[in-house]
């Protein structure tokens, strides 16, 4: 679905991103982690074309990125940017119709309708239809962005869904509803690439976590191979105990200075 | 969406057309609507003329008609790019007159005038009427570009930049504009003058077919940017992923809109605050959807410049108000308006 191939970014003599490879297949949901100043969202941008890489190659569906028509390629992979405020008050359902942008030429027609509202109905934001966006709080935001996302790759049931820190900002609850949508959707097909903060949160919800550090693979795997105390060490340079929890097969992670 | 643009700018339509109606029948020589119906049908051959005077004919014809179309054009122009510019500094307060570039506009029309430039007297040869519209226009594009490679950065407006680059080139292409008043000679100053005030009175037909393509393919071109528009107000990046070409976007509206302001401030000097109310009042009245506020500001800009005009020279008749400082009159609440909800905004 979506191949990295010895992906390399540089800015001057510093490498971002330096010799970087995996795969993410359709169906399936990668969680990068990574400190700050990793090099993930420098990633996230390389992944949704807004840098292009120094080297090495992204391909999506077996073709490489860079070939992609612009419209062609908003139709197979849709975005949830890390900051989403806006210049100017929209409707909520004028938002999420923008969503279908790249489907129609100057008017939606009944299609478009359609899979807006199935997409603010997925996303339980239907009561807020005809509420002004800038009015919502963060986590409504989020959802109605989430929407909007959907809305862009409905038709196309194994599309990739890049999502930068999609649970930035929000309370508990929220974060839990925003993963549970990306795992459902990681389930029907979609190819969910996600960055995520919360080591617990991305072994939860995730089939694969990526750990980078300095724009470096540390690790890649399936949760249960990746989360050691070694690997979270290395990314995050911080002393972590792990706990196993009855009904989870992968362990808690948690900071090995708290006492219990 | 189009099931609620499309009376929207019906109304607006039937507006304007009654703006035109009126502003043809008042003056110092009263025109009935029977009487305006019967001239306009004998001048286009659909009706036999009789029912009106030949003087009232030759005033429509020669002095009103032509005025008030040009009100029309000015206002479209001035409507639809305020619209646009608002949309790319993604900001309600950009607008032509503040942000520097009518002034960038009037500096280069002026500069054509008084240097007497070889090139300019060898435009004019070529290309007549049109070639102050292309001297304003290259200088509101060239404003345009600087204010914005100032204002704007990581893709967001830095407002107090905005503003503030603003004024520096008003002051400047003021400096300069006056440097050169003061080099013109007696005839020339007489048109210099005529800018900074702002004023339909220039209208003839020569003058309104200088500027008919430079504000008619605006108006056909920007409204279908508008999805664009939209998708941009969430952010560059997030336009791109929408599959949208954000380079090409704004360049082409860079273009447009400075064309438009280009040629209204060629024949009608700087008529401020239009580009800022009209826009402003369609999405606080209707929808901020660029779809309805593009095409919607046209409208409205051409009804609010006609009827500004009408009262301009009907109020104090037979003196003449300057149109600037009926737009002044009425856009400066508006802009106070939206400089306090803007500060309210930022509070929250």
């Amino acid at each position: 679905m979506i191949e990295v191939n010895e992906l390399t970014y540089q800015v001057g003599n510093r490498y971002l991103l330096q010799n970087l490879s995996f795969r993410a297949e359709a169906g399936e949901l990668l969680a990068i982690l990574g400190a700050n100043g990793a090099g993930k969202s420098t990633l996230m941008k390389l992944l949704c074309r807004e840098l292009h890489p120094s080297s090495g190659e992204i391909y999506l569906r077996g073709k490489n990125l860079k070939s992609y028509k612009l419209p062609e390629l908003a139709r197979i992979r849709a975005v949830l940017a890390q900051q989403n405020t806006i210049s100017i008050s929209f409707i909520v359902n004028e938002l999420v119709m923008m969503g279908r942008y790249p489907h129609f030429e100057q008017h939606p027609v009944g299609r478009d309708y359609e899979v807006v509202k199935i997409a603010m109905e997925e996303t339980g934001i239907m009561h807020l239809s005809g509420r002004n966006y800038n009015t919502l709080s963060g986590g409504e935001q989020q959802r109605v962005q989430l929407a909007r996302v959907l809305a862009q790759v409905y038709d196309c049931p194994d599309a990739c869904l890049l999502l930068d820190e999609p649970t930035n900002g929000l309370d508990l609850q929220y974060q839990q509803q925003i993963m549970e949508l990306a795992r459902n959707l990681a389930n029907r097909g979609y190819c969910v690439i996600c960055i995520l903060h919360d080591i617990n949160f991305a072994s939860r919800f995730a089939d694969q976590i990526m750990m980078i550090k300095s724009g470096k693979k540390i690790a890649a795997g399936t949760p249960l191979q990746v989360i050691s105390c070694e690997n979270i060490h290395q990314t995050f340079n911080v002393n972590v105990k792990l706990m196993p929890c009855e009904g989870y097969s992968c362990p808690l992670v948690i900071p090995a200075t708290i006492q219990i | 969406m189009i099931k609620r643009t499309a009376p929207v700018l019906i109304f607006l339509t039937v507006l304007l057309l009654g703006i035109i109606i009126l502003s043809s029948c008042i003056g110092a020589v009263k025109i009935s609507v029977p009487e305006l119906l019967s001239i306009v049908g004998h001048h286009t051959g659909l009706s036999d003329g009789g029912g009106f005077k030949a003087q009232q004919s030759a005033v429509l014809m020669n002095i009103r008609l032509p005025r008030v179309m040009l009100g029309v054009l000015i206002g479209a122009g001035l409507g639809i790019s305020g619209a646009a510019i608002q949309g790319l500094f993604r900001n309600p307060l950009a607008e032509p007159g503040l942000i520097g570039i009518s002034s960038g506009a009037i500096l280069f029309a002026v500069l054509m005038i008084v240097m007497q430039l070889s090139f300019f007297k060898f435009l004019s040869n070529a290309i007549g009427f049109y070639a102050l519209s292309i001297a304003s226009f290259t200088g509101a594009c060239i404003t345009t570009v600087i204010v914005y490679r100032i204002s704007i950065r990581n893709g967001k407006t830095d407002v107090t930049t905005l503003l503030l680059s603003g004024i520096a080139i008003n002051a400047l292409a003021g400096a300069l504009t006056g440097m050169l008043t003061y080099i013109a000679t007696d005839e020339q100053l007489r048109t210099i003058t005529f800018w900074s005030l702002g004023s339909l009175g220039g209208a003839s037909w020569e003058t309104i077919t200088g500027i008919l393509p430079f504000i008619l393919i605006p108006v056909a071109v920007l409204p279908f940017l508008a999805k664009s528009l939209n998708a941009m107000a969430l952010g560059d990046a997030q336009a791109l992923h929408m599959g949208i070409d954000v380079k090409m976007v704004k360049r082409i509206i860079i273009v447009m809109a400075t064309i438009a302001v280009g040629a209204s401030v060629s024949v009608a000097g700087t008529i401020g605050f239009i580009g800022l109310i009209i826009p402003h009042t369609m999405r606080m009245i209707f929808s901020a959807d660029h779809r309805l506020v593009l095409p919607g500001s046209a409208l409205l800009g051409a009804s609010l410049l006609s009827l500004a005009d009408l009262i301009a020279r009907t109020a104090f008749a037979p003196a003449e108000l300057p149109i600037g400082i009926l737009t002044a009159l009425i856009g400066t609440p508006v802009f106070l308006y939206i400089i306090i909800t803007e500060r309210n905004k930022r509070r929250l």
